[in-house]
Parts: C-alpha cells; structure tokens; sequence
C-alpha cells in the first residue's frame, strides 16, 4: 500500500525531449489509466516509475520515498507486461516464485503465498506447466500472478491485455478489476485503448505528445473535456468539431453558415473556437427547432444505435464533416437530410488555437 | 504434387546410392586394411573385403602405436578438443553477454577487436604465434595445445546473435523481480542458451579434434602428440615401412570419436554448422 | 540492434570481457603485429641480428617465380576443389530433396565426412592411391591408366584435389539442401502449373532462389581450400613433388619453419592476412544482404 507522487517529471533521450514534465498524484489504493495514442510517452513514464528507464528531471516518491535513484527491485514495484515475459523455461510455480526466491524468502514461504495467489486466479491446476503449454488467457494470469505474490506496494500494469483476442480482453479487464479491488493495491495502468482506460480507471491521466493533458475521473474527462485533443480522444466515435465564433445563442461557421442554440446562450468569444458536440448529442428534432441539417453520405448500422456520416448541408453551410448517434429504431438511408438538434448544455468550446476549453 | 514416377524415382536412388559408396570408399578401405596384415597390405592389390585381424591390430595400435600408444594420442586429443570447446563456449559467452547487456566505455572498441579474429585461421599467422606461445613456455603443454586456438570470434558473434533475439521483457521482468547481472545470467540466460551451447560445442569439439598444424608445432615430445597429427608420424615412408594396419586402425581410431558426434548427435551438429556460418 | 535496457555495472563488463580479450591480444593481434614487424626485417645469414628494410621482403616475394608459383598452384587447387565438391554437392542435394523414402538415411550417410580431419582424410586417400600400395593406383596401372603422384606433378594435384573436394562434400551438401527446402512449395508448385518441367523448373526458378547459398558456399571453399587444407598437403604430397602442390599456406609454413626465412614468411603471413580481410569484407556484404532479402 502506498502513494505514488509524480513530480514535474522529464525524460529526454539526447536533445530530444520525449516526456516534458508531468505531474500526477496516486492515492493509496487507487487505479490510476494512463492513456494516450502511441508514442505519447505513456509507456515511458511507467518504465520511469518501474525504473526501467532513467529519469531526466523531476522526482518520483513511492511511499513517502523519492526513488530516482533506486533500481527495480529497490522500489517494492510488480510489473506486468504486455508480452507476459514469462520465463519460458520455468514452470508456472517457478516463474511466479522466482522474485521471492531472489527476495531470499523461505520454502514455505514461497509455497504458501504462490498458492494463495494460484487460487485466486484460478491456475492451481497448471503450476507444472511451462508458459508455452497455456493459453493466452492463462499466460495473462501467471504475469498478474507473478506480481501478484510479490504483495508489492504498487502494481504496474503495461497494455496487459493487448496481446488478447476481444472477448478474452473484456473478461481479463473484469478480472483485473475485480482483484485490484480486493487486494486493493496502488495500480498505474497504461494503455492505447479508450474502453479499457474508461471501465478500469478511478481516475484518467490522458497522456499526448510527452504532457498529461487531463487528469480526473472517466466521467469528468468525457463530461468535461479539459482539451480538444482530449475530447476527440475519448469517446466513440470521436467528438465532431466545428470552426467558428460563438455570440449569444449564434454559433458562426467559419465557411459561412450559422447554427443557432434556441435561447440557450454560448461563451462569448472573439477569437476563433472550436464548437465540439459528441455524435450522442445530436437528436433529431423537428425542422424548425433544428439546429442544423445533416446531409447523409453513409450509414452503419450497430444494432441498439445507428450511425449517420455526413456533412452539414443547407443555411448551415456546407462541407463540414459531421457523424450522428442516433436510436437504432431510426430509419436512414444514404441521401436523407436530417434535421438534427444540439442540447446546449452538452456543448464544448476550444480555443482554436490552444485547444484548451473555453 | 502428381508427377510421372517410375524410371525417374529408380534414377534418383541409383545415383544417391552411388554418391554414398564414393564417399563412403576412403573409409570402408581404411577399415579393411586396419583388419589385414602389413604383409597383405604392401603386396598389391590388397583384399577388399576386411581380414580376421581385426583385434590384433587395434590392441597393438592402443597399446604400442609405432612411436607412442595410440591410447594416450587419443587422451591427448580428448584433452585438447574438450579443452578448445569449453574454452572457447565460456570466454565466449561471457564477453557476448558484456557486449550485449552492458553500456560502457569502449564497449564498441572491445567488439570489434574480438570481432577481427572471426575469420583470420591460425595458419596465416602461424610463425608468430608459435614464437609467442614458445616464449610463454607453452611448447609441450596442454595450455599451448588449446589457449592459441580459442581465441575466436565465431562463438562470441553467435552468443551476441542469440543474446539480441531475447526478449527484452525477460530483462526487464527479472529486474522487477530483484535479479542482478549474475542471477539474469545464471537462472535466466544460461538455461536458455543450453540448445545454443550443444551445438556449438559439437561444432568446436570436431574442430578442436581435428587441429593438425598447431599440435605439429607445439608438441616436440611424442606423449604430447594429438591423435590427428601422430597419424601422419605413423605413416610408413619408402626408407621405414612400419605397420599400414595398425595405421590404419589409428586413422579409423582418429575418426570415431568426431564421427559418432556428427551421426549421434546430428540435430546438434547441423544446427550449430548453420548458426556458425550465419 | 540493441537492447533497450541494460544494466549499470562500472567493473563487471570488463571482468567478463577480460578472458577473450587476454587470449585474443596474447595470440591474435601480438602475433599479427610481430608478422607485421618481422615482415619489414630482414635477418643476417647468422640469425644473429636483422636489418629494417622496409617493403624489399615484399618487393622480394612478388619477384619470386616459385612465390608467384604457388599463386598459380593456389588459384588452380581452389578452382577445382570448390567445382568438384559443389557441383557433386548439389546433385546429391538436388536429389536427396526429392527422395520421400529414406531421405534421412542419405543425409546421414553423406554428412559424416564433415568430421573427418583434413590430415586423416589424406592418409585414407593416400592408402587408396599411394603408387606402392595403393589397391586403387594398382587397378588404374591394371587398366594402363599412367598413375604417379610420387613424380608426377599433376598427379599429385589431381589427388590432393580430389580428397580435399571429397572431405567438403559433405558441408556443401548440407548447406544445399537446407537452401532447397527453404524454397517454398507454392513456388516450384506454380511453375508446375505454369507447364515447366522438372529440368525447367530447376533452371528457372530453384537454382536462382538457390544462389544466395551458392554464393555464400563459393566464399566458404575458398576460404577451406586457400587456409584449412594444409593438413592434406602435409600427409599426402609435402607440397611436392617439386613444388607442384605448394599453396601458400604450405609456403608460409615450409618457409618458415623449414626454410628458417622469417622475413619472407612474415611477409606471406600479411599477404594472407589481407585475403583473409577481403574474403571477410566479401562475406559481410552477403551477410547484409541476406538479411535485407
């Protein structure tokens, strides 16, 4: 059990500066998402908190102790990583051992706390097995044991599921889950994909370009987007976005066209904005209280919801690339125009330039 | 795939079978006159199928030799061949591992000075290397039979080789578990090594058994002899006319051991020739 | 390539470095500077003293006709040990890949000579062609074959060609047959469908997809019949008779040791030592580009 600070933390490889100062605070027990797209340098960041990699400035305080310069198995970490990287010619017993054994931890010891964690993940019938007679899922399972027995103060988790086919991944995400809560360890979990980030994190560090750009719950960073890129990035599918300026409840396109928001009243900006709405916020209305028209290119058909692709159309202007989430009941056919409306309360604002939320 | 078969097939089995008695002549011949009598041998044309003196002439080839018993040319080859291939497999593999798994200073200049040896056979240098190995008081020992010759690069390029297609998770898993460099090594890379190590010790130990020009060099002393050079010794020349079947017992005692590595252990073998030479 | 993480360690890559690096500078780069050294020097009659003479040992050899000989001798042996083993290799490989029944009973029986050391390979030959006693030299003079590689030069050659040839066969052949199975089954079963025969589709397809094989085999002989042959020169012929089977790394060796000529040995040594740096610059480039491919 333990706090993890993160302080102003850099990571430069020669010139070139890859992580250029994060800061993250992790209470005890909670799971921590670091997400992003690849090469954000959240894999970085955790390989700095494993001490995999060196870190270039700022501090790192596991515990109430700054670990800069302490090596891995100096700083009471597990890491689990995406390939597993199971020792492939130790046993499953073995590979899960092997850290107590260098720990200098006695036989029964060892025995003991290797078929706790064997019960708990369901692999007691496979502790003679080497990693190559297992299938994915159970390799899954021996990585999160081989943490697992440590009883470190923090878990690491890099893309663990990644390397698991779809329905496995979302059965492993539960579990993962689950026992998080019951041992109700510290994790920093990392990872690309923006489901496993939302269903998994108490908290989200959406993570581009070497800076955190947002921190808070996945309710709050989907509610509140702190940046553009934040809100085109989580969410599917993405948030659409237009140019323009806002004055009162008048929306004004960029290319000409205007939206208008019934009574409702927008930030006034002078400089150019961006106006993101997400396509579940779209609802199709009757044609005077819509606030714009979608002129229908393509349709997906999901089921519970439909997608509509196209592009404003009509005094809205033209052009715009715009997606719909409609209820799966609605009929659309590619070459509807649809009459949509826009709840100004689900409304975003960027700057255009700094892409920070108006 | 369908394909005409018949005369073809029976074509392909005729010419293989040939190919294998060619190769297989020289020592089917060497047999039988290790089986005949001196007396059988020197009055051509000799018999071509082995003789009954099989016994008699490999006891007196183990026991007596022509000027030192077979049986200690043969110690002294085993000596030598394990002696290059553990050499060679321990100074190898750890210099690979340096080279791989460590950052320091000159690492790049320690690469390549070792890496220049890969190719350069001791005979292109052979003078001066025997100067040195005399002035080191190695003439007539067993460290001169084998030091000179593990200085090679070959191995130290395959570990390096290996060592790159390991995971670098494994690595950094064992770190996270509390290895340092000598548990990775020892509980880690070692044992993945192993099928890495036996072929390659096959390779060097055929290579080791089989040196002729630098025993001929280092050892004056005839219990210091090699199996593989003594054999030359044996020879009968014009002026001397010595013993053929006991020589050639010798020659087929010479061969057995590196052949029944190659035929034992053939897996082995044929890896170990195609990662050498990658 | 390199590792993405490494350990910090001040003295222990040293430690694990110092063993090869002792035995490679103790008897690797002091012997090859010392031919180098020696290679500028020219001793007095007596051994007593030498003299530095800069390249003259150099400009001496490459006026020497029995140097330039043995040259000729070298180019000659190396031609025709690596034609006759690689060509026999890959007709027995050529085969061998297309046997279903008992292919593993023919590689084993035609790997085996691989172990066989080069010397011991020539004691056999010789046992079998050795004019006095030789039971094969008997039948070829039975049938009126002229046969003397005692006094006859080309005889000698011809013999000592023909065991170092024999002993590689089986290194060709392996190296053969993997590059024939590592050719996928889809390509030769296209042309099959495209109409091309068996000797076609040898020609146009598996000897081209064979050549980065053939290549590297062609560098690897060299190498085997310019360096690793001494010990069949030794046993059989002793480089002669006169001269005839002298290749140069006999020379360096007869100068040498039996001549007691160190400054033109030395000199030798730095000439193979540069060959040997080609045939290894050659080699890389292929090793590049094979992993290009």
């Amino acid at each position: 059990m333990a706090t993890i600070s993160i302080r102003d933390i850099r990571k430069s490889y020669g010139n070139t500066e890859v992580i250029h100062g994060v800061s993250i605070d992790v209470a005890d027990g909670e799971f921590i998402v670091i997400v992003g797209p690849s090469g954000c340098g959240k894999s970085t960041l955790l390989r700095m908190v494993a001490g995999l990699e060196r870190i270039t400035g700022g501090t790192i305080d596991i515990g109430g102790r700054v670990v800069n310069e302490l090596e891995p198995r100096e700083r009471d970490i597990a890491m689990v990583f995406q390939n597993y990287a199971l020792y492939p010619h130790m046993s499953v017993f073995d590979n899960m051992a092997y850290g107590l054994k260098i720990a200098g931890q006695s036989k029964e010891e060892i025995r003991a706390r290797v078929d706790k964690a064997a019960a708990m993940l369901q692999l007691e019938p496979y502790l003679d097995r080497k990693p190559r007679a297992l299938s994915g899922g159970q390799r899954q399972r021996v990585a999160m044991g081989r943490a697992l027995v440590r009883d470190p103060a923090v878990f690491l988790f890099d893309e663990p599921l990644s390397n698991l086919d779809a329905k496995l991944r979302v059965q492993m995400r539960l579990e993962i889950k689950q026992l998080q809560r019951s041992v109700g360890t510290t994790s920093l979990y990392v990872t690309h994909d923006q489901v496993e980030a939302m269903t998994l994190a108490d908290r989200l560090v959406v993570m581009n370009g070497g800076i955190a750009e947002q921190i808070d719950t996945p309710m709050a960073v989907y509610e509140r987007p702190a940046t553009r890129f934040v809100a085109g990035f989580i969410g599917s599918p993405a948030m659409n976005m237009l140019e323009g300026t806002a004055k009162g409840s008048i929306f004004a396109l960029e290319g000409g066209g205007r939206l208008t928001f019934g009574d409702a009243e927008l930030a006034e900006t002078e400089r150019p904005v961006l106006l993101g709405v997400r396509p579940e916020h779209l609802k199709l209305a009757a044609s005077d209280e819509a606030a714009l028209e979608l002129s229908v290119t393509a349709v997906e058909t999901l089921g519970a919801d439909t997608l509509a692709h196209g592009s404003l159309s009509g005094a809205n202007g033209a052009g715009s690339a715009l997606v719909a989430r409609l209820p799966g009941s609605v009929k659309v056919t590619p070459g509807d125009t649809l009459p949509l409306a826009i709840d100004a309360r689900s409304v975003h604002l960027f700057d255009a330039e700094t892409g920070r939320r108006v | 795939m369908v394909e005409k078969r018949g005369v073809g097939t029976n074509m392909v089995h005729l010419v293989l079978i040939t190919g294998i008695v060619i190769v297989c002549f020289p020592i089917y011949l060497t047999f039988v006159g290790s089986t005949l009598t001196h007396f059988e041998v020197i009055r051509p044309p000799m018999p071509l199928v082995p003789g009954p003196h099989f016994i008699e002439n490999y006891t007196r080839a183990l026991t007596s030799g022509v000027h030192v018993p077979v049986g200690r040319m043969l110690f002294n080859s085993l000596v030598m061949a394990m002696g290059i291939a553990v050499g060679k497999i321990a100074i190898s593999i750890l210099s690979a591992y340096a080279i791989v798994y460590f950052r320091f200073p000159f690492r790049m200049l320690a690469f390549w000075a070792i890496f220049m040896t890969l190719m350069l056979p001791v005979e292109v240098r052979i003078v001066p290397t025997y100067e040195v190995a005399a002035s080191l008081g190695l003439l007539n020992t067993y460290s001169g039979l084998i030091l000179p010759l593990i200085a090679s690069a070959t191995a130290t390029f395959l570990f390096r080789q290996f060592f790159l297609t390991v995971p670098d998770e494994l690595l950094e898993a064992a770190r996270v578990d509390g290895a340092g460099p000598w548990r990775f090594f020892k509980d880690i890379l070692l044992p993945l090594s192993v099928t890495n190590i036996a072929a390659l010790f096959v390779i060097l130990f055929i290579y080791g058994w089989n040196q002729f020009l630098w025993p001929l060099l280092i050892t004056t002393k005839p219990e210091m002899n090699t199996i593989v050079m003594g054999l030359k010794q044996m020879m009968p020349t014009a002026d001397d006319y010595g013993n053929w079947p006991v020589t050639m017992a010798a020659a087929m005692l010479a061969v057995l051991p590196p052949v029944a590595v190659v035929l034992f252990m053939q897996r082995l073998f044929v890896k170990g020739l195609v990662e050498t030479e990658k | 390539m390199e590792k993405r993480v490494t350990f910090d360690h001040r003295l222990l890559p040293y430690l694990l470095l110092t063993p090869q690096l002792v035995v490679t500078i103790v008897f690797f780069f002091w012997p090859a500077a010392q031919a180098l050294y020696q290679s500028l020097l020219l001793p007095d009659p007596f051994g007593l003293s030498s003299r530095f003479v800069w390249l003259s040992n150099f400009e001496y050899l490459f006026n020497d006709r029995y140097y330039l000989e043995a040259f000729t001798t070298t180019a000659v042996f190396t031609f025709f040990v690596t034609l006759v083993s690689m060509s026999m290799a890959l007709l027995f490989a050529v085969l061998a890949d297309q046997v279903i029944k008992g292919a593993s009973t023919y590689k084993t029986l035609l790997i085996w000579p691989y172990a066989v050391a080069p010397a011991v390979a020539g004691v056999m030959w010789l046992f079998m062609f050795q004019p006095s006693i030789g039971v094969l030299a008997f039948y070829m003079k039975a049938v009126g074959v002229p046969w003397n590689p005692v006094l006859d030069g080309t005889h000698a050659m011809t013999l000592v060609i023909l065991a170092a040839a024999w002993k590689q066969i089986s290194y060709n052949f392996l190296f053969f047959l993997a590059g024939l199975q590592a050719i996928p089954k889809s390509l030769i079963e296209a042309a099959a469908i495209d109409g091309a025969g068996k000797w076609h589709r040898f020609r146009t397809i598996v000897f081209p997809l064979l050549s980065p094989t053939t290549f590297f085999l062609l560098v690897v002989n060299v190498v085997y019949a310019f360096f690793e042959t001494f010990g069949i020169i030794h046993t059989m012929t002793a480089g002669g008779p006169g001269r005839s089977t002298t290749i140069l790394v006999y020379k360096v060796y007869s100068d040498g040791f039996v001549g007691q000529d160190l400054g033109s040995s030395a000199a030798q040594s730095v000439i193979l030592m540069l060959v040997v740096g080609v045939l290894t610059i050659i080699q890389f480039r292929y090793i590049e580009r094979r992993v290009h491919y």
